[in-house]
């Protein structure tokens, strides 16, 4: 049933299994190594649930030292290794091998220094995503990348996976807000790359770790830049009769020299079924809205959005629909940050991640609808329209195998899609094993090769979450 | 021998024939950044100079794309056409070399460029989505794209920003944009020592106004302060900033002509910049900036300096010697950063360290990862570290 595929596990390495586990007992205390089936059945998956590999055991190491002791052994032992921060990943980046030892951060989860002066702090990788905003929002400032599952999400995670978020069409994404890293390589050696400055010395190694699905080391700690919150910040729903219309009045925002904090999209069937979550006042006779967000005093995001009402006006908008509270602003985010969730609800779905030039949303959103609807589903879209970052969630029956193929099918489809409109497969979730088969689409074999040279240059043996991001064939290592 | 490449494949043809040839190249764009670096050491020179024009600019997409000889200047001026901007104003190296030509965006890109407005936007890295190259092995090579988010394989496009031309031959470079800033104020605290001066910009890089320049001369003790925003915005802003300054003493509005030339200046590091003795360049914590300036005009190695970037970055008037280097790598490594030698001459380039020299498993790690993109090491060879 499944179209992707996973390596062989290594019989040799599942025929010591033993061995390996009272080898990796000496390394780790009791608690912190997990062997029995039913314990590792916690870790077999991530959020593409429809994949589920179990591991050949869990180490949940308690800080640095541990973690280069783990991958020395196993760099030496020729151990495969699979990082994992809190398991989210929609592309499967965290899925198992049998023949693989899970090493997940979440046990490195504290807070190590907050230097407001600097704007920076200092954390062990497997700290929430959330944590970080929380530890300093009662001093006015916020870290800026929040994706969806941020109440859940680790650092390391994100760092992985160069994590967007709604916000980063004017903060940036994990790679613009990250200063420093502890990076233990798969030898067991330790390296810090950048730290408190601006800028890193030497190759920027941060820039190439960052978004390197844990391929090339495993993060323990990381500086963090961090902002302060405008004085006020106020969403406004802007309804549309057609999706061609929202993206028209987007591409119009950006090139009246507004760049708003956020502008997300989510077309009728999103709409339905994150208002029957969340209950926040979206309007449900549209077939597109757009939630835009301004930031600054009130009479600045007064100015501000009269010239975005202005420009929605001309391009036909039906509902303009300020947030008057901060609980309404409070629940208009929710029920953003909550589609996948809530789509979960009424049914099973994958979610589609490609990025397309902005210019060519309409086009790829009525290509979009076409393609799923020649397979027989139904798709939501809900994205980054600032960006072009789309997510069409495109559902199906996790119980049909039949569904199941189409929705993958139907998936792939759209990302090619995307590269051929001049974008590219994954904006924010990772190619991971999802979309490591598409990856000849985009790149030719010349880019793929230069890009596993540089990765063999961390992890020349390839033990580092090795069925991820690269197909399985044709792998260089020097 | 002079290579004057017309097209990224003649370039790709001009690599693969020097690798065969067992000859290492320099790579040069308009020239003016020659004193960049360790002193050239290149069999030949390869110019990207006929590698030029605007290949793509998309206004409703915040996106331009160029090949890597165009000048700045063109880019720049197409971009004021549509009131768009480059956001993290790349820094002008003529004034500090002394060197005439037309810096071209290719540079921009590999020493990973920006001035004063890199407190707010980051800088050249932060802004370049792709790239295309030439690797060591005659290899043409796309990463990124045109698209502003993209985790599509590794990031090779960050790898390539600031390399100085030691990992590929930049062929062509896509950035994204940010409207032009439809209006700005700077605000003036007279009178202030460095440390305090610091501890101000950084009150103000941590308030609400979204300070898009924190600078200190302590020559002038002037301290300088920019907003930017919505014309009707400004006056607000910088009010508030006054008010929430006040303990640092009573604050002026410089006039626009005034402001944009102080801005202009720190871009470039004047006036340190028209000196001709040794300059560095240091990227540190900012709230350990003064203390280091300090150690170091203790030492004998500090005779001017400036500060940007609210104290993270220090303009240095200091000794070339090897003691003087040794001193100045330590303290800005203490700081958190790391120092660079700007400027000096071709000697003293040679004998110490430019760059910071890098620590433990990290210097092999580099030596690996620039054998993965130039086998034989034939670009810019010793341009960031001897070895290298």
């Amino acid at each position: 049933m499944s179209e992707i595929l996973f390596p062989e596990p290594d019989a040799g390495v599942l025929a010591r299994r033993e061995q390996i586990l009272s080898d990796l007992a000496a390394l780790l205390p009791a608690e912190c190594l997990i062997a029995s089936e039913d314990e590792r059945r916690a870790f077999e998956t991530d959020a593409l649930t429809a994949y589920r590999r179990l591991p050949l055991a869990v180490a949940l190491p308690q800080d640095t030292a541990q973690v280069s002791a783990l991958l020395r052994y196993c760099s030496q032992a020729g151990v495969k290794v699979v990082p994992r921060g809190a398991g989210t990943s929609l592309s499967g980046g965290a899925i198992p091998q049998e023949d693989a030892l899970v090493i997940g951060v979440s046990k490195m989860n504290r807070i190590l220094d907050v230097n407001l002066a600097d704007r920076t702090i200092r954390v062990q990788a497997g700290v929430t995503n959330l944590a970080v905003s929380e530890a300093v929002a009662p001093d006015g400032f916020f870290y800026a990348p929040d994706p969806s599952s941020q109440l859940a999400c680790t650092i390391a995670g994100n760092i992985g996976m160069n994590s967007g978020g709604a916000h980063c069409l004017k903060y940036g994404v994990t790679t613009n807000n990250v200063l420093g890293a502890k990076l233990v390589l798969m030898n067991g050696e330790v390296v810090e790359l950048g730290g408190a400055s601006f800028d890193a010395p030497g190759l920027d190694l941060l820039g190439v770790l960052v978004g390197s699905e844990g391929q090339l080391g495993i993060v323990t700690e990381a500086v963090l830049r961090l902002v302060r919150a405008a004085e006020g910040a106020r969403p406004v729903l802007f309804g549309f009769d057609s999706s061609e219309a929202a993206g028209a009045c987007v591409a119009a925002i950006i090139g009246a020299g507004i760049v708003p904090v956020a502008m997300e999209f989510m077309d009728r069937p999103a709409i339905r079924i994150c208002e029957a979550f969340a209950k926040a006042g979206y309007p449900l006779d549209v077939e597109a809205m757009l939630i835009i967000e301004v930031e600054g005093s009130e009479a600045e995001m007064d100015a501000e959005l009269a010239r975005i009402v202005e420009i929605a006006r001309a391009h036909d908008v039906r509902v303009v629909k300020e947030s008057r509270s901060a609980m309404e602003t409070a629940l208009i985010w929710k029920g953003r940050k909550s589609a996948f969730g809530a789509t979960g609800r009424v049914a099973d779905y994958i979610c589609m991640d490609g990025t397309v030039p902005t210019g060519q949303l309409p086009y790829v959103l009525k290509r979009t609808a076409e393609i799923v609807a020649s397979y027989g589903l139904g798709v939501a879209n809900v994205f980054h329209a600032g960006d072009g970052n789309m997510h069409p969630l495109i559902m199906y029956d996790v119980n049909d195998p039949a569904s199941q193929a189409k929705a993958e099918a139907a998936g792939m489809d759209i990302l090619r899609l995307c590269v051929d409109a001049g974008g590219c497969l994954t904006g924010e979730h990772g190619v991971g094993v999802e979309k490591r088969d598409l990856m000849r689409h985009q790149f030719s074999q010349a880019d793929l090769e230069q890009q596993m040279r540089v990765r063999a240059a961390f992890d020349p043996q390839w033990l580092l979450n090795p069925a991820k991001v690269f197909p399985l064939d044709g792998r260089v290592s020097g | 021998m002079r290579l004057l490449p017309g097209t990224p494949a003649e370039a790709a043809d001009m690599i693969r024939a020097a690798r065969a040839d067992k000859r290492t190249l320099d790579i040069e764009g308009g020239g003016t950044r020659a004193g960049l670096g360790r002193p050239r050491r290149g069999d030949d020179t390869l110019s990207t100079r006929a590698l030029s024009g605007v290949t793509l600019y998309e206004p409703a997409e915040l996106v331009v794309r160029a090949l890597a000889g165009t000048p700045l200047a063109e880019v720049e001026a197409a971009l004021a056409e549509k009131k768009q901007i480059l956001p993290f104003e790349p820094m002008d190296h003529r004034a500090i070399y002394a060197s005439a030509g037309a810096p071209t965006i290719g540079a921009v890109a590999a020493c990973n460029l920006a001035g004063p407005r890199r407190v707010r936007v980051g800088g050249a890295r932060d802004s370049l989505i792709g790239v295309r190259f030439v690797n060591g092995a005659g290899e043409l090579v796309t990463s990124g794209g045109r698209v502003m988010k993209n985790v599509t394989g590794l990031d090779l496009v960050k790898l390539s920003c600031g390399a100085h031309g030691t990992l590929g031959l930049l062929t062509e470079v896509t950035f994204k944009l940010l409207p032009a800033p439809r209006a700005a104020g700077t605000l003036v605290l007279d009178g202030l020592a460095d440390a305090r001066a610091i501890e101000a910009m950084s009150a103000a890089l941590g308030s609400p106004f979204e300070v898009s320049g924190a600078a200190h001369d302590p020559a002038r003790k002037l301290t300088a302060l920019r907003v930017e925003h919505a014309p009707e915005s400004i006056a607000y802003r910088l009010d508030a900033l006054a008010k929430a300054l006040k303990g640092h003493g009573p604050a002026r509005r410089l006039d626009e002509a005034e402001a944009e030339s102080l801005w202009r200046g720190m871009r470039d590091g004047q006036p340190l910049a028209a000196g001709a003795g040794p300059l560095w360049r240091l990227s540190v914590a900012p709230s350990r900036a003064a203390a280091l300036i300090e150690g170091l005009a203790a030492q004998g190695f500090a005779q001017a300096w400036l500060y940007d970037w609210g104290g993270g970055l220090i303009w240095l008037s200091a000794p070339a010697s090897a003691d003087g280097a040794r001193a100045i790598h330590a303290g800005a490594a203490q700081a958190g950063g790391h120092a660079c030698l700007v400027r000096a001459d071709d000697a003293a380039r040679a004998q110490v360290d430019v760059f910071q020299p890098l620590a433990g498993a990290l210097a092999g790690l580099t030596r690996r990862v620039k054998a993965s993109m130039d086998p034989d090491f034939i670009l810019n060879p010793g341009r960031m570290y001897a070895d290298i």
